[in-house]
């Protein structure tokens, strides 16, 4: 068997990791599943890809930063598509999540995300078209790095990108006063009150957050893959299915689910053939709640 | 005559339009006492605090700290009001650590002075100290009310309102509750409490209140309102001889 499968799959447990993150705050802190996250990360995707095109007319050509395949505009541009992509999360729980949810059915507030998600998708169609897109057409050369892998370098700066932020959000939600916050409104909302938590201030980080995350994961896909209004929907099931199979509400679980479910789709494809790939990741999904029900990370309700 | 910290006026209050619960109550708390409000099951006694608190919608009355309106204030601004909740169930997050809990609810300190306050606490109830990593779910019963009565005092609070804190707790930890919260009045925390245990509660108490259908009707000093005849028809009725032993009802 060949080896490279690990290389696929780290990077597409990171993307699967990275949704899932932003999947499994909103769950855990507002209490629904967000259909329209997948959309984020499109929003994310195109969102950076306009600001780089931006930077571009503004500046003109910039030299990509050897051995990568891009330069500081696609950096910065990163950052801004995360801003907006918070931002973006943001206006729609405002015009669209909190008032139904003030109307406290859950059930109402998971179709309206499934009435966004179309929405913003073709959205994205109207303005982008659904041709897909790219941010760079250049073609990297994989380096062998032994046991018969290669990679590319963006690949390696990635999977750095992408610990480097499950680190800082992991490190956010246990030792800030923000993320203690954020685990006091999922475990306890009227209790996160009285001890003086502001709510309204926890809901709208935590959009933030998932919303930048979806950028990231959305440039992801858009660097290796390429970009197309319907990139971040096909992602949903294998975020939901990471989200779960980690514990609802857990971070590092989240990860981990991605990160595992990304490794047996890549090592699927090898395996038994490339037709099986989704269904492997729900499989595993199966045998593990059958085990563990509420999921590697979760823990069960008091 | 010392100064009234907690003045509730006519309060009226209830979780539906056109329902009120609490029917016009009226009490005072003054500074360094401890007040009970007993009363039937149904008086409307848990709906009386947590309207005070922010957690019930108030359609009439007005509620005073320190002489602030603080009126249907939002329940996360109390504590920053001087008001401290501590509700009768569910009163920690059970997946946090004991210090985390206390962390959490250090939101109105100042950064710098969080640990040398978690130290305060941990020295004022040395069982939390001992269980600092534990998470609270896993915790006594006693010492989750313990835990719970730490995170509300970390703030500092004018006034500490518990809502039933022996619900719940088997006879060795309903004495232990209660010695806490004597040591509490004692350290200058005014408290106000709610409680189903009358005797228990009158002896460390101050002052009492009757709340009777949403209404404060019969008041007097703790020590005395055991044995006043008043209270035994309003309240106590032919259920006495099982009051007072613990259990609530």
């Amino acid at each position: 068997m060949n080896l490279q499968f690990v290389a696929d799959g780290l990077l597409a447990g990171s993307m699967i990791g990275l949704g899932a993150i932003g999947v499994t705050l909103t769950y855990s802190i507002l209490r629904f599943s967000n259909f329209a996250h997948g959309d984020f990360m499109a929003w994310g995707a195109y969102a950076t890809l306009a600001v780089v095109g931006a930077i571009g007319a503004m500046f003109g050509k910039i030299a990509p930063i050897a051995p990568l395949s891009f330069g500081w505009p696609l950096i910065v541009a990163l950052i801004i598509g995360m801003a907006a992509t918070g931002l973006l999360a943001l206006a729609l729980d405002m015009v669209l999540f909190a008032r139904l949810r003030a109307k406290g059915q859950a059930i109402i507030v998971v179709m309206a995300s499934f009435g966004a998600s179309m929405a913003l998708r073709s959205l994205l169609e109207f303005i982008f078209t659904s041709r897909p897109t790219y941010f760079s057409r250049a073609i990297q050369i994989a380096m062998p790095i032994g046991f018969g892998i290669r990679i590319t370098p963006d690949q390696i700066a990635l999977l750095l990108l992408t610990a480097v932020l499950v680190l800082g959000v992991h490190l956010l939600m246990t030792r800030t006063q923000t993320g203690r916050s954020m685990q006091a409104l999922s475990q306890n909302a009227a209790l996160a009150r009285i001890v003086g938590i502001d709510v309204a201030k926890v809901v709208r980080v935590t959009w933030i957050i998932g919303g930048g995350l979806a950028c990231v994961a959305g440039v992801m896909i858009g660097m290796l893959i390429q970009i197309r209004p319907f990139m971040g929907f096909e992602m949903l099931l294998p975020m939901f299915a990471a989200a779960i199979l980690g514990g609802i509400g857990s971070v590092p679980g989240a990860v981990l689910g991605g990160l595992i479910i990304g490794l047996a789709e890549a090592g699927a494809v090898q395996l038994i053939g490339a037709e099986w790939r989704a269904a492997i990741s729900f499989i595993i999904l199966m045998a593990v709640l059958f085990v563990r029900p509420i999921g590697l990370f979760g823990v069960g309700e008091r | 005559m010392s100064q009234t910290v907690l003045d509730v006026r006519g309060l009226e209050a209830g979780y539906e339009p056109g329902v009120p619960i609490v029917r016009g109550a009226s009490i005072t708390v003054d500074q360094g006492e401890i007040v009970v409000v007993l009363g039937p099951n149904g008086a409307g006694k848990s709906s009386l605090i947590k309207a005070i608190a922010g957690l019930v919608p108030i359609t009439g009355g007005t509620v005073l700290l320190d002489g602030k309106d603080i009126t249907a204030a939002p329940a996360h601004t109390m504590v920053r009001l001087g008001l401290a909740f501590v509700p009768q169930t569910e009163n920690i997050f059970p997946l946090m650590s004991v210090e985390d809990n206390l962390k959490v609810a250090c939101g109105i300190l100042r950064p710098r002075e969080i640990p040398a306050r978690i130290e305060e606490m941990y020295a004022a109830f040395p069982d939390l100290a001992r269980q600092r990593r534990t998470a609270a779910g896993n915790l006594s019963g006693g010492q989750r009310q313990m835990l719970a009565v730490a995170r509300a005092l970390i703030v500092h609070p004018t006034v500490l309102v518990l809502d039933e804190p022996s619900a719940g707790l088997s006879p060795k930890f309903v004495a232990m509750v209660f010695e806490m919260l004597a040591g509490i009045r004692k350290s200058g925390v005014t408290i106000l409490l709610v409680e189903q245990n009358a005797k228990a509660a009158l002896a460390i108490g101050d002052r009492a209140y009757v709340l009777v259908e949403g209404k404060d009707r019969h008041q007097g000093i703790a020590s005395e309102l055991w044995n006043d005849p008043v209270v035994a028809e309003l309240y106590l009725g032919q259920r006495r001889p099982d009051l007072g032993k613990g259990g609530a009802a």
